[in-house]
Formats: structure tokens, C-alpha cells, sequence
């Protein structure tokens, strides 16, 4: 089936079995080697991307279900400020060991950034552990990841007491 | 790769009608919304299809509508919009609180109240509330619509009161006063896990007195219950400490759990009893 999508703000067009799903479609004809495979259940969360704007597991998609939608991976984000902003707090913060959940928790933790900003609503250091929920790290780097997005914020809305 | 998804058709129609008859004419077809449920079950070979009807696009399945007596929810709608919507806030902060406690953000952008309620896991986390606001569920199919009350829709272990070629369209819940609530569910991990046990209360306390009350628990059954007796033990009655404590007595021993991989029927039944206890202390305003 011929299936239309934008990539990174890129318009894609692929001809697909029904039964591939985006996580495939990615990595295998598209070379997007940022989006991880991991439990492919929608447990680990290493396979996020974007789904017009949203995080979506890519292992729980089907090619076919995101006809006509925008996809994001952090390799369309190299330019945007806030996904900037991101990763150098990330890496002040040593909020990376091995890496291999790192482009997903970024998509994660910018979606929520962008919501919170959207709204101008500042968000609590519990709605920042819930947001990373899905974003399994099997090193452990939570802790840090809650603190690079917490400056971010801090630097945006103003400071937590 | 670990699973390799087996050949199927894809179909996505933009009408009810198209989809009722694409299930009746294709054999071993499936409706797909979110696919969080379904693309696991057929990834590890528990469901075989042969092609799948997208009904995620219809769009008299979506949305939340607040009808002035009743809230009706489309059932292709997402959970994490009901997490979002003030009509839910506002009337049913029972179905609120469950869902904020269901899978991850990415899940909950993915995942739709009618994929949990169809797919009729002891554990859906939407159906204790559903069964407690007492809520209605409109399914049609190509004799055209039917009403199953929430209460009647699980009908055995992943089994709904649906036909084949049935679609849950939307759920209705009548608006009602309740004085309190509380979903207390307990899982493997923090958040974002299936309940080993979750219990949800509704109650109606005026002066002191329980006019009214609702208690649904899941995962201590074959599908999600109602503790009707339990409710029989504290209704009209005034509250205390020994009350509650009856109540949860009771619960314990309407519910029939079994050993799975998540817990044991020994260990949920004592949880029954303490997740009772816990809820019905705050939805009866004594904790
Ligand atoms: C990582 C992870 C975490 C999860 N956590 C939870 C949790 O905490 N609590 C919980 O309860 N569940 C959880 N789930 C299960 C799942 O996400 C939910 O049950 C979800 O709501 C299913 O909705 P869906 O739209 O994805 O369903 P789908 O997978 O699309 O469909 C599920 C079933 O329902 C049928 N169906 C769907 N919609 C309709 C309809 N309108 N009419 C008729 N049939 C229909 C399908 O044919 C299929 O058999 C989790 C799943 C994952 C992968």
C-alpha cells in the first residue's frame, strides 16, 4: 500500500505491506537510525517518536495507520532552539550513560517541554517523572534526566522553590 | 527482530456503515483502533486475523460531549484526551483518576477507552469506573443500534456481550452528585503497569449517612465486577471505622481471583480487602 507521511518536515511517500510497522519503516527503508528497537511491546519506550507532535511507540504502529500524518525524530530537531536548549542541558547534566534510550527520552521530554510552554502552565516535578513514564533508562539516569528538564523550565518560567 | 507481524489487509473506511460491512464481508476480520492491545496479541500469535478495519478515523466515533444530562465518550477516543478534557474533569473524576493511572504518555496518546473496554481484560483500568458511574454502552451493527448496560457488557475472560460484527460506538454516563470517589489501584511497579488489583468507589454521603454507593473492583475475577454486596453493607447506613471494615470483609469475599503471572488469588484476595478498605475510607471522607 502506498503510504504518505511527512518525515522530519520532509514529504515521504513508501509502498508497504499492511503489516509493517513505522518502527521498520525507520530504520530499515529510511536509514532513521535514532529510533531504537527494544521490547517491540510498547513497554521500553526506545521506539518513540513523534506522531504529530505527540509521543507514539513506533513498534505499535502500523505504516499504514500514519498516512497523512507528521513524524518527528530528533534528526529533524538538530536546528530547533528548545531541542537545543535540551540537549545541552542533557549534557551539563551527564543525563546520558550508554545512550541507547537517549533519542527517545529526548522526543519525550520535548513534547512535554513544548506542551508546558504551549500552555504557559508550569508543570510539577511529579508530572515531569509521569511525562518520562514511558521512556524506560536502563542505566538509571533518571534523577539526571528529571533535573536537565527541570533547568530547561526553570530557565523558561522561572525558578522551583 | 524479535516479532514478525503476520500478512494482513488493512482497511481504514471513514464511515460506520463502511466498516460494519467490511466486518461482515471479510471472514476473520478485526476492528484496530489504537492497536496497543491488538498488535501485541497478534505479535505474539494470541489473535489471528486476517485483515484489519482502522476505525480510528470515523468521526462519529471521536470526542467527548457533555449532552447536559449524560457525558457521552465516542469510543475511538484517546485516553489521554479524556485525561485532558474538562467535561471529564468536571463530571467524572472516577474515570479521570483511572485513566491517569493506565500505561505511559506514549500509550495514552495511542490507546482508546473502547480498545480497553472491547478487549475485556480482567485488568482494564477504565471498567471499574464505567461499571461504578453505572454507565451504558451503545453498540450497533448492521440491524442497527442496541444499548448494553455497562454491568452486562463483560460477558467471561476477554469475552463482550459484542456480536462479530458489532462496534462499541460510544459510551453514555448519566450525570449524578457523588460526594466522593477514589480508584486505588495497586500494580507491579509505580505507575504505568496492568493492576494486580484496583478497586474504584463512588459514594453519596449527606450528614453522615451513605444514600448511595458503588464499589467495582479488577483483576479479582474473570472480568471486572461490581461488589454488589459489599454496596448492600453500607448503604443507608451511617459511617464509621467497623462499617468500612465490613465492607471490605465482604468485598474479599465476593471476589473469585485467580494465580497469574502478575500476583496469586491469595494475594489478591487479601488486597481486595485492603484496597477496599483504603477507598471506601476516601471516597466515604474519613481518611
Ligand atoms: C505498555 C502498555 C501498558 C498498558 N497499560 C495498561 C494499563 O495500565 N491499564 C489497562 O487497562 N490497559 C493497559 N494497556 C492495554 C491497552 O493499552 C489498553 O487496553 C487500551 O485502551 C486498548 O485500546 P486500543 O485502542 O489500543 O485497542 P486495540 O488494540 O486497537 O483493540 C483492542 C481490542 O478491542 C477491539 N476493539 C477496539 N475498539 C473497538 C470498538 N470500538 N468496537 C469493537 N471492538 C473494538 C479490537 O478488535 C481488539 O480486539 C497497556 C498496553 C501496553 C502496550
Amino acid at each position: 500500500m502506498r503510504v504518505n507521511f511527512t518525515l522530519n518536515g520532509n514529504r515521504v511517500e513508501v509502498d508497504v505491506e499492511p503489516n509493517e510497522i513505522l518502527l521498520d519503516t525507520l530504520r530499515l527503508r529510511l536509514g532513521v537510525k535514532s529510533v531504537k528497537r527494544g521490547c517491540e511491546r510498547g513497554e521500553c519506550g526506545a521506539c518513540t517518536v513523534l506522531v504529530n507532535g505527540k509521543p507514539a511507540v513506533s513498534c505499535l504502529l502500523l505504516t499504514v495507520q500514519v498516512d497523512g500524518s507528521e513524524i518527528t525524530t530528533v534528526e529533524g530537531l538538530y536546528s530547533d532552539h528548545l531541542f537545543g536548549e535540551l540537549v545541552e542541558e542533557f549534557s551539563k547534566n551527564f543525563a546520558v550513560q550508554c545512550g541507547y534510550c537517549t533519542p527517545a527520552m529526548l522526543l519525550t521530554a520535548y513534547a512535554f517541554l513544548n506542551e508546558a510552554l504551549r500552555k504557559l502552565l508550569k508543570p510539577s516535578k511529579e508530572d515531569i517523572v509521569k511525562a518520562i513514564e514511558g521512556n524506560l533508562c536502563r542505566c538509571g539516569t533518571y534523577p539526571r534526566v528529571v533535573r536537565a528538564i527541570t533547568e530547561v523550565l526553570e530557565r523558561k518560567l522561572g525558578k522551583y522553590g | 527482530m524479535y516479532y514478525k507481524l503476520p500478512k494482513i489487509d488493512y482497511y481504514r473506511p471513514k464511515t460506520l456503515d463502511e466498516a460494519i460491512r467490511l466486518l461482515r464481508e471479510i471472514d476473520n476480520s478485526r476492528v484496530i483502533a489504537g492497536g496497543t492491545d491488538l498488535l501485541v496479541d497478534m505479535k505474539t500469535s494470541r489473535v489471528r486475523v486476517r485483515a484489519l478495519v482502522d476505525i480510528s478515523s470515523i468521526p462519529d466515533l471521536r470526542g467527548i460531549e457533555d449532552l447536559g444530562r449524560t457525558i457521552r465518550i465516542g469510543a475511538a477516543t484517546r485516553l489521554q484526551e479524556l485525561i485532558e478534557s474538562n467535561v471529564v474533569s468536571q463530571n467524572l473524576p472516577l474515570l479521570k483518576a483511572a485513566v491517569e493511572s493506565m500505561g505511559s504518555w506514549q500509550i495514552r496518546n495511542m490507546a482508546t477507552i473502547g480498545g480497553n473496554l472491547c478487549n475485556a481484560s480482567p485488568a482494564a483500568d477504565t471498567a471499574p469506573p464505567l461499571l461504578a458511574y453505572d454507565a451504558e454502552f451503545v453498540v450497533i451493527g448492521s440491524e442497527g443500534l442496541r444499548v448494553i448496560p455497562s454491568t452486562k457488557f463483560f460477558v467471561g475472560y476477554r469475552k463482550t456481550a459484542l456480536n462479530p460484527c458489532e462496534i462499541l460506538k460510544e459510551i453514555l454516563v448519566k450525570k449524578s452528585e457523588w460526594s466522593g470517589w477514589s480508584y486505588v489501584k495497586l500494580g507491579r511497579r509505580g505507575g504505568f503497569t496492568l493492576s494486580v488489583v484496583a478497586v474504584a468507589v463512588l459514594a453519596k454521603v449527606i450528614d453522615g449517612v451513605v444514600y448511595d454507593v458503588r464499589i467495582a473492583l479488577n483483576s479479582v475475577a474473570p472480568v471486572p465486577i461490581r461488589a454488589y454486596k459489599a454496596e448492600e453493607v453500607v448503604r443507608g447506613k451511617r459511617v464509621s471505622w467497623s462499617l468500612i471494615e465490613e465492607a471490605a470483609n465482604t468485598v474479599a469475599g465476593e471476589v473469585t481471583p485467580i494465580d497469574d503471572v502478575r500476583s496469586t488469588s491469595w494475594y489478591r484476595r487479601e488486597m481486595s480487602y485492603q484496597l477496599a478498605k483504603d477507598a471506601l475510607a476516601k471516597a466515604l471522607g474519613v481518611a
